[in-house]
Order: C-alpha cells, then sequence, then structure tokens
C-alpha cells in the first residue's frame, strides 16, 4: 500500500482533530479579519471568532450558499490582497452566475497535494504516464490532475478534453497508463476504442481516474470493461479547490475526504441540523488552511453520507459515500424527487449506453417526463412492434425504480450529443424559476 | 422465395436519410426494392440489395443501426386481384403479416410482394412458389 503523505493520511483520528481544530481557530480569524460578508454573517448570528475554540464549535458557524457566491461577486469572498493571487478558476455557471475562486501559491500547492495523493492512492507512480483529458483553462479539472502528475513526476500528457481520434493515438503511441477525465468521456472513449477495433489489451491503460459529475457503480463496471482498467472517484467543487477534496483508494467503496484541509459535515437541508455520522444529507465543507477563498460551512447541494468505518487501505479519512447527485440536478417530478442517476443505473442494468437525455415539461398542468435512450445494432430487431415493445419494457423498470412513469424513445445509436466534459442530460422546459 | 433484407434505424432528423443514401451511392450499393416506415422518433429504412452481407458490413462499420431479416419477395401478375391471391392463401392458414411493400418487376407483367411474416415456414408452403426465384 502506497501514500503520498502517511503521517497524516494513516494518523488516528485524535491527531486529525487537533490538526483541524488548531486550524480551524486560526481559519475563523482570518475570514473575519478579511471578509466583511462574513462577517457580518457572523454578527448577524452573534457569534465572534473567541466562540470558536475547536472544531466541536464549528455547528456554530453560519453557512456560505451559492447564493452568498453570487451576492459578492466576484471579490467579496477574497481574503488577501489581490497580489497575492497567482490564479483563478471558475465553475460553468450552469446552475446560475458563475464563481470565481482565487488561489495564492499556498492554495494552489495544498490543491495539488490533495490531488497527488488521489493519484497515489489508486496505485499511481513516478513511472507512469498520466493523460489528462479533463478540459483545461478555468475549469479546475485539468489544471489539478497536472499539477499532481508533475508533483508526483509521472510524465504528463496535457491532453485537455475532446478530439477523441487524437487522445486514442497519443494514448497508443505514449504508452498512457492513467487516465483522467469525465466518467461520461471515460465511457466515450471506451466505445470509441471499441468501434475503431482497438482491444483494451492493446493499450497500456491501467488507472483511471474520473470525477467531475455523479457517475453510479454500474457506469464504473461498464468504464473499467471497456478501457482493461480500474476506475476511481475523485470528488471537488471549485468553490473548495477543485479535485481532490476527496479521493477513492484500493478499497474502490468511497471517497477519503483530505481532513487536513476540509472539514465535511452532513446537515438536514431543510434545518441546517448537523447529522450523525452515517445519516444522509446534505454535505457541508470548511476550507482549514486555503487563504485567498477560504469558504467556511460552504454548503455543497450534494446529498450523500459520510462514514469513519475502519478502511481496509489503511487511511484514517472519513469516507464520503458517491454523491446521489447535486441537489441542483435533482429533478422534482409530479412532487417527486428524481436523480438522473437513478434512470442511468436502469439504462445500464437493462443493457443500454448510459448516453441518454431527459426532457421535462408541463402539458395541461401535469408534468411529463420523456428518456431519449439509444439503440444500438445489437438491440435492433427491424419492426417497430418490437422497438415499442422494448421502450415499454424500458419505461416499466424506470417507473419501478423512481415511481413514476416516464416515456422511453430509443433512437439510433449516435443520435444523442456525446459530452467531451461534463455532460448536460437533462433539458428542463417547464420555465419554473423565473 | 426468401431474401435478405437489411434493416437501417434513421433518426428523424432532416438530413438523415440522405446521409444513409449517399453511404449507399458511395460504396456503389444497388438497391432493388426499398421502403421507409416511420415514427415520431426514427425512421426503420427497409432495403434488398445484390450482395446483402457486404452491404451490412459496411453500414456497421459507419456506425449505422443496422440488422438482416429474412423476408418473402412473392412473384404475383401484375393485374387486378394478384395481390389479393397471395393475401387469400396467407389469411387461409392463419398467417399474420407484418408488413409488406411492392414494387414491379422488369420482367413484363410481374410484380413482387415483399413480406414480412409471423410464420415464414407456413407462409411459403401456402404460397407454394418456393421454386419461383427471383433474381436480384
Amino acid at each position: 500500500m502506497s501514500y503520498y503523505q502517511p503521517e497524516i493520511e494513516c494518523a488516528d483520528v485524535e491527531t486529525i482533530r487537533r490538526v483541524q481544530s488548531e486550524k480551524l481557530v486560526k481559519q475563523v480569524e482570518h475570514v473575519y479579519k478579511n471578509v466583511p460578508y462574513y462577517r457580518d454573517l457572523m454578527d448577524k448570528k452573534g457569534v465572534k471568532p473567541s466562540d470558536i475554540r475547536s472544531i466541536d464549535d464549528l455547528h456554530k458557524l453560519p453557512f456560505i450558499s451559492k447564493y452568498d457566491l453570487r451576492d459578492s461577486y466576484p471579490y467579496g469572498f477574497l481574503a488577501v490582497d489581490k497580489s497575492e493571487v497567482v490564479r483563478i478558476h471558475s465553475t460553468s455557471g450552469t446552475t446560475g452566475r458563475r464563481v470565481i475562486a482565487f488561489y495564492t501559491r499556498h492554495d494552489i500547492d495544498l490543491w495539488e497535494d490533495c490531488c497527488t495523493r488521489a493519484l497515489v492512492a489508486a496505485g499511481a507512480d513516478k513511472e507512469d504516464v498520466v493523460q489528462i483529458a479533463y478540459g483545461y483553462g478555468l475549469f479546475t479539472g485539468g489544471s489539478g490532475l497536472n499539477g499532481a502528475s508533475h508533483k508526483l513526476g509521472c510524465m504528463t500528457v496535457p491532453m485537455s478534453s475532446g478530439n477523441t481520434d487524437r487522445q486514442i493515438q497519443f494514448m497508443q503511441d505514449l504508452g498512457s497508463t492513467v487516465l483522467c477525465c469525465t466518467p461520461s468521456y471515460a465511457a466515450y472513449l471506451g466505445e470509441s476504442l471499441k468501434a475503431s477495433g482497438i482491444s483494451p489489451d492493446d493499450t497500456s491503460l491501467k488507472i483511471g481516474i474520473f470525477g467531475a459529475e455523479p457517475w453510479t457503480e454500474e457506469m464504473r463496471r461498464n468504464i473499467e470493461k471497456s478501457l482493461g482498467i480500474r476506475a476511481y472517484d475523485i470528488y471537488g467543487l471549485t468553490e473548495i479547490s477543485g479535485p481532490g477534496v476527496a479521493f477513492e483508494c484500493s478499497a474502490q467503496n468511497g471517497m477519503h475526504v483530505n481532513e487536513d484541509h476540509f472539514i465535511a459535515e452532513i446537515i438536514n437541508p431543510d434545518t441546517g441540523e448537523v447529522l450523525p455520522e452515517g445519516e444522509k444529507g446534505e454535505l457541508v465543507f470548511t476550507c482549514l488552511d486555503k487563504e485567498a477563498f477560504p469558504m467556511l460551512r460552504y454548503r455543497t447541494r450534494d446529498i450523500c453520507v459520510l462514514t469513519r468505518e475502519k478502511c481496509s487501505c489503511g487511511r484514517t479519512f472519513i469516507k464520503m459515500a458517491k454523491p446521489m447527485g447535486r441537489s441542483d440536478d435533482m429533478m422534482i417530478i409530479r412532487g417527486v424527487n428524481v436523480f438522473p442517476s437513478q434512470i442511468e443505473t436502469v439504462l445500464i442494468q437493462c443493457g443500454y449506453e448510459p448516453n441518454y437525455r431527459i426532457e421535462i415539461d408541463r402539458v395541461d398542468n401535469n408534468d411529463t417526463l420523456d428518456v431519449f435512450v439509444e439503440l444500438s445494432s445489437e438491440g435492433f430487431s427491424d419492426t417497430v412492434r418490437e422497438i415499442t415493445a422494448k421502450e415499454k419494457d424500458l419505461s416499466n423498470a424506470i417507473r419501478n425504480m423512481i415511481g413514476i412513469g416516464a416515456k422511453v424513445h430509443l433512437v439510433p445509436i449516435g443520435s444523442i450529443e456525446r459530452s467531451e466534459g461534463k455532460a448536460k442530460r437533462v433539458i428542463d422546459k417547464r420555465n419554473l424559476h423565473d | 422465395m426468401r431474401v435478405n433484407q437489411i434493416s437501417v434505424m434513421v433518426e428523424n432528423k432532416a438530413g438523415k436519410l440522405a446521409d444513409v443514401a449517399n453511404f449507399l451511392a458511395k460504396n456503389g450499393i444497388n438497391l432493388r426494392a426499398l421502403s421507409l416506415a416511420d415514427t415520431q422518433n426514427y425512421g426503420i429504412l427497409r432495403v434488398i440489395v445484390e450482395n446483402c452481407e457486404e452491404a451490412e458490413a459496411l453500414l456497421k462499420g459507419a456506425g449505422y443501426v443496422v440488422t438482416v431479416t429474412q423476408v418473402l419477395a412473392v412473384k404475383v401478375t401484375d393485374r387486378p386481384g394478384g395481390f389479393a391471391e397471395s393475401m387469400n392463401k396467407l389469411a387461409s392458414v392463419g398467417v399474420g403479416v407484418e408488413y409488406a411493400y411492392a414494387f414491379t418487376s422488369s420482367e413484363t407483367g410481374k410484380a413482387y410482394i415483399v413480406l414480412r411474416v409471423d410464420d415464414i415456414v407456413k407462409a411459403e408452403n401456402a404460397l407454394g412458389d418456393k421454386e419461383n426465384t427471383w433474381k436480384i
């Protein structure tokens, strides 16, 4: 078993709590002093920095929501002088106004440490050739893994996203052993290899590190098979730093949160109450030692579960389960909460590709759910009657999973746009948020 | 007689049918018979070609959604009642017809009906025209 920074990754829980408490006290002072917006939030709640003496006091602090970031855009949460900032990254802004996050040299360094821990946990070392097919630029994916690959001393192939033919060519010519990209693009690369008649044995790939969007266990198995690798999840968000806030280890059953830099909490999203370990709720992060953009109790809108059960890899950091989806992804259809990942699970179980499009509309005051799914030659049977029967079967399977009916439309493979970054799978035509 | 028919699933979108047609043209595939079934989201283009295996491999290689089905090509006399005679024979033995399309033959006075039926053996026996070979 290899670790990048074993002294903290495998530290006993008391040590982790002590490190967190020491850093939290300083961080709250730093934010209170330098971020007037958060100082106001604390004052309104009647909390002073001196009230925060250890992580047991964390619950006293006010939350930061994406609305706070929107209202303070762009510099409201910048906690250092602009001259200390060496880089910015930004969210895609698909769920509202974009968020711009700032980094000092120290912030970049700790973020890259986190991503390096992820690479090592997945089994990479300096002999590896790391092909990074995450987007570079404003998106954090490319830069985060790029920095980590440098730290580990790997030969880094900064492909960025897209241009699939060139990805496959470099993968083969250079003998890439580690692939970093979004899971939907990994699935697409798998399909493309197959279409080009290249067997997974013809590549040197052995490890995949995939994140930036929710994916299912079924999708993991499909990707592992189509690329001939072991696939590991990595979690992060721009507001907190980027990929590497949490990472998967050899156990492949949850992601260790880098607790020396981030505190994870689970709260009841309606009341804000902190929930005990093992309960499902909204994930909240506190940055312990970031300088430029230090979020305290930032509400991620991700729904998941935390557990501190002993892990076979030897790490002691708390583990988060795969998020069930961001609460932004959550669709409320006829009053029922539905996550795209649930529909994806059904598709894979029924033998379809996880490339789909969901359309929600409201007709005569009734929500409609239409799911477009691709059919390949293997499932195609010449008559409309047989295709209609398949649509019906799939529709029933979706109803069993989510509890409401969906109209399934099978379309020929290739009809649904492939994503090279984050997949845009849901189109809500109801205009409920104006 | 039985013939192999190629079916291609085509997205219901302007230009998609032209894509398939151009692909077939570019590869020198001559169409002997053709029909198109349509639904809201897709169409099924059914064609009969000289070299079915080759055409199937080419289409699949290009990423089309393709399947090959055995259908019956029935030669009938090109006159009123020609189609009815064949249908009566099938009806008398209870064979169901999934779909059918027809075209006139280069042979004067003859036409062909292409049939997909639910029981191909029963249909052949009822029609009694196994020897009635169709030169593709």
